[in-house]
């Protein structure tokens, strides 16, 4: 048994060890050429810059944010932004991919056409042009005064769609973070027993579910706690109040979420083609309905060969949103792009949405891998 | 086994060449000497410009033409004396300073704001600013807007990597007043925001906003704001630490002010070459004591003048009266008129 080291520098330990020198050579004149030229032009290397204020406005932000804040706020802001619209995005695309998948196997003929139509258009046109296609649709929407109204509450408008919102005062995370949690784990449980048909828990789980909402309810009004409904209304130079999605958010998501849909589409129509026909059979033998035989075997099993694929088309999305910055959405690139020219530190802007991306991605296939890891057959996992 | 050694031997060639590739790549970079001579040795002056109307735009027939093209041109004349050996890229405000450092271009000749953090921060030096401007605010005029401050909650379309997105944010923090800014990297789809109505205003470099005013579909329905929130000296712009092409940048930009302080034309320049002046001989080389003195052709001045004219010529032909601009000529006059315009003597 050779040792380590051996087996690592191979029957050519020379080679090896001059072509380890090498690249480490190569890394080391590029830092220092990029250091010289730095300092040629006056720019010194650092990270120092990040804790300066910046002078900049940030158009919506989910972390609170403005000019005059610190660099490295403003980087977080833009990092909560892309974030943001990858975890929304990764929602949709798969809820809209899932049912496209099993339209296009569907027997109707014009569905599955449709489908196929669909998911070619959009797998073989480049997403910036579909981006910019999907801003100039919403920028042709009316000015806020002429908006779309449904039901007295939703506008739509260019400047985005607005939808009432649920305000809560004088409320701490120490009583709505619980709730929240509660009443999600709870809704999680009940669709999984309506998922796999287990009947019998259905009743005991929707009590869980009504019992967080009570829990909810009360903490609300036990602590002098006030919900208030806020609803968008026409205003000054545009619609004011309730919670909005600005064009350049909507774009992108919708952007992004038609464009990975169409190859999710594909992935989960692999996967369940995967499925060998006599499972079918079996099920259709055992008197199951088609939707039930969907649902109970099919799927299941497919999910098997479409998790590691999904991790793929999450991470897909969640690095194509970098493309926001060709369309108006603030995310990590647009913003550290800002900064980059406002401070000069430009390599640093770059490791810094390297960095980002490469964080989000591993976290996300490390996420996917252990979610994979549940359902892999006993025994493969293993292999 | 076998099959592994001749794996690594291929590795072991291919780093060889590689080594040897990367070698020669960065000597080259580290070795290439100063602006000028790599300017020389390619023959062509690489300007970095931007897409507006009256400013820098290829014509018909693909020819760049514009207020700072002319400029281009005149450091051409001066460093070839031929107008034409000069290379026009489109670069967006975003990208255009990078693009400078890293040496794709010899100068910006893009409207570039001269300020303290790009001189000493950013690495960047600055000729003698060749427009004075400042921001403004183009809105629409249905809004029935006078003044910035009036603008409270509006949603503001800013152009990143611009003076502009730092002034306005400035503007609104000092008047404790809020906006919305919709930050655009494209000057496009920067346009495409306004016409289409997802913003209520744009903020510029006033003149800029004047010139894409005319490019809206319905330029009569937005209106510019007099006022000016910020001064906007236009200036070219180099990497720090070449002496020799910041004087050249220098005095080509001083030479078209001073022909206009002189009077002298690109009609009227021949006859100024039998002039008695001494001032005017020395300028038009007819001395060439000066030119030996800075190492350039000694009829730089006059080369310049008869290729593109003077400071007013190129002013008016594209962007003064009687052009779609329609620009007055302000600060941009010689100090003798009024103006801010100032050559230092050429002696």
């Amino acid at each position: 048994m050779p040792s380590r080291l051996s087996t690592w520098l191979g029957p050519l330990p020379f080679g090896q060890i001059f072509l380890f020198a090498g690249v480490l050579a190569i890394f080391a004149l590029f830092g220092s050429n990029t250091v010289d030229s730095m300092q040629r032009t006056g720019l010194s290397p650092g990270f120092g810059f990040l804790f300066h204020q910046a002078n900049f406005e940030i158009g919506e932000t989910v972390l609170p944010y403005s000019a005059g804040d610190t660099y490295a706020r403003a980087l977080a802001a833009g990092l909560a932004n892309t974030i943001k619209v990858a975890i929304v995005g990764c929602v949709l695309a798969t809820v809209l991919g899932v049912a496209l998948g099993i339209a296009r196997l569907s027997g109707n003929l014009l569905l599955a056409t449709f489908v196929h139509t669909y998911v070619e258009l959009l797998r073989n046109t480049p997403l910036l042009l579909q981006l910019f296609l999907w801003s100039a649709i919403i920028h042709a929407l009316p000015p806020p005064r002429g908006a779309y109204v449904f039901l007295e509450s939703v506008y739509l408008s260019n400047r985005g769609v607005h939808v009432p919102s649920v305000s809560l005062q004088g409320l701490s995370w120490a009583i709505w973070l619980p709730a929240i949690l509660l009443t999600a784990y709870a809704s999680l449980s009940l669709a999984r027993r309506l998922l796999t048909g287990s009947t019998f828990y259905i009743p005991k789980a929707a009590m869980t579910v009504l019992g967080s909402l009570v829990v909810c309810y009360l903490a609300l009004t036990s602590f002098g706690l006030a919900a208030t409904i806020d609803l968008p209304a026409k205003g000054g130079f545009n619609i004011k109040g309730g919670l909005s999605l600005t064009p350049e958010f909507f774009a992108l998501l919708i952007g992004l979420v038609v464009n990975a849909s169409a190859s999710i589409s594909d992935i989960v129509r692999s996967g369940i083609q995967s499925v060998k026909s006599g499972q079918w059979e079996a099920a259709r033998a055992l008197g199951l309905k088609p939707a039930q035989i969907m649902r109970l075997v099919v799927l299941p099993q497919a999910l098997r060969v479409i998790t590691p694929l999904m991790i793929s088309s999450f991470l897909d999305l969640t690095k194509n949103s970098s493309l926001a910055v060709a369309i108006g959405y603030p995310d990590i690139v647009s913003v550290a792009n800002t900064t980059a020219n406002t401070t000069g530190q430009a390599l640093e802007a770059i490791c810094i949405i390297a960095a980002v991306y490469l964080t989000l991605s591993l976290s996300v296939s490390a996420l996917m891998n252990l979610y994979n890891r549940r359902i892999v057959l006993r025994g493969e996992a293993r292999r | 086994m076998q099959r592994n050694s001749i794996g690594s031997r291929f590795f072991t060639k291919a780093f060889a060449v590689t080594a040897a590739l990367t070698a020669a790549l960065i000597a080259s970079s580290a070795l290439a000497g100063e602006t000028l001579d790599k300017i020389k040795a390619r023959g062509l002056i690489k300007v970095g410009v931007g897409t507006t109307p009256g400013y820098f735009t290829p014509d018909s027939s693909g020819r760049w033409q514009g207020f700072f093209v002319d400029f281009g041109r005149a450091l051409a004349v001066t460093v070839f004396n031929d107008a034409e050996k000069v290379e026009f890229t489109n670069s967006s405000p975003q990208q255009r300073l990078p693009a400078l450092q890293s040496g794709e271009f010899d100068i910006l000749l893009s409207g570039v704001t001269q300020t303290v953090t790009r001189a000493f921060k950013l690495g960047f030096h600055f000729g003698p600013v060749v427009f004075y401007d400042g921001q403004g605010l183009l809105v629409r005029k249905d809004l029935g807007v006078a003044k910035g401050e009036e603008l409270d909650g509006a949603t503001i379309g800013v152009q990143s990597g611009t003076t502009g997105e730092l002034n306005i944010a400035d503007f609104f923090r000092k008047t404790g007043k809020a906006f919305t800014p919709v930050t655009i990297e494209e000057t496009g789809e920067f346009l495409k925001a306004l016409d289409s109505g997802r913003v209520d205003a744009l903020t510029q470099d006033a003149t800029d906003l004047a010139a894409k005013r005319t490019q809206l579909s319905k330029p009569d329905d937005y209106v510019l704001l007099p006022e000016r929130l910020s001064k906007e000296p236009l200036a070219p712009a180099i990497r720090a630490g070449d002496d020799q092409w910041l004087e050249i940048v220098n005095w080509t930009v001083y030479a078209t002010i001073q022909a206009e302080e002189f009077g002298i034309t690109q009609k009227n320049v021949d006859s100024f070459l039998t002039s008695e002046d001494p001032g005017i001989k020395r300028f038009l080389g007819v001395d060439p004591s000066l030119g030996e003195a800075i190492g350039l052709d000694p009829k730089f001045a006059y080369n310049i003048v008869k290729a593109v004219g003077n400071y007013g010529e190129i002013f008016d032909r594209n962007v003064g009266k009687g052009t779609p601009l329609n620009f007055d000529r302000g600060y941009n006059q010689p100090w003798t008129a009024g103006g801010l315009l100032y050559s230092p003597p050429f002696r």
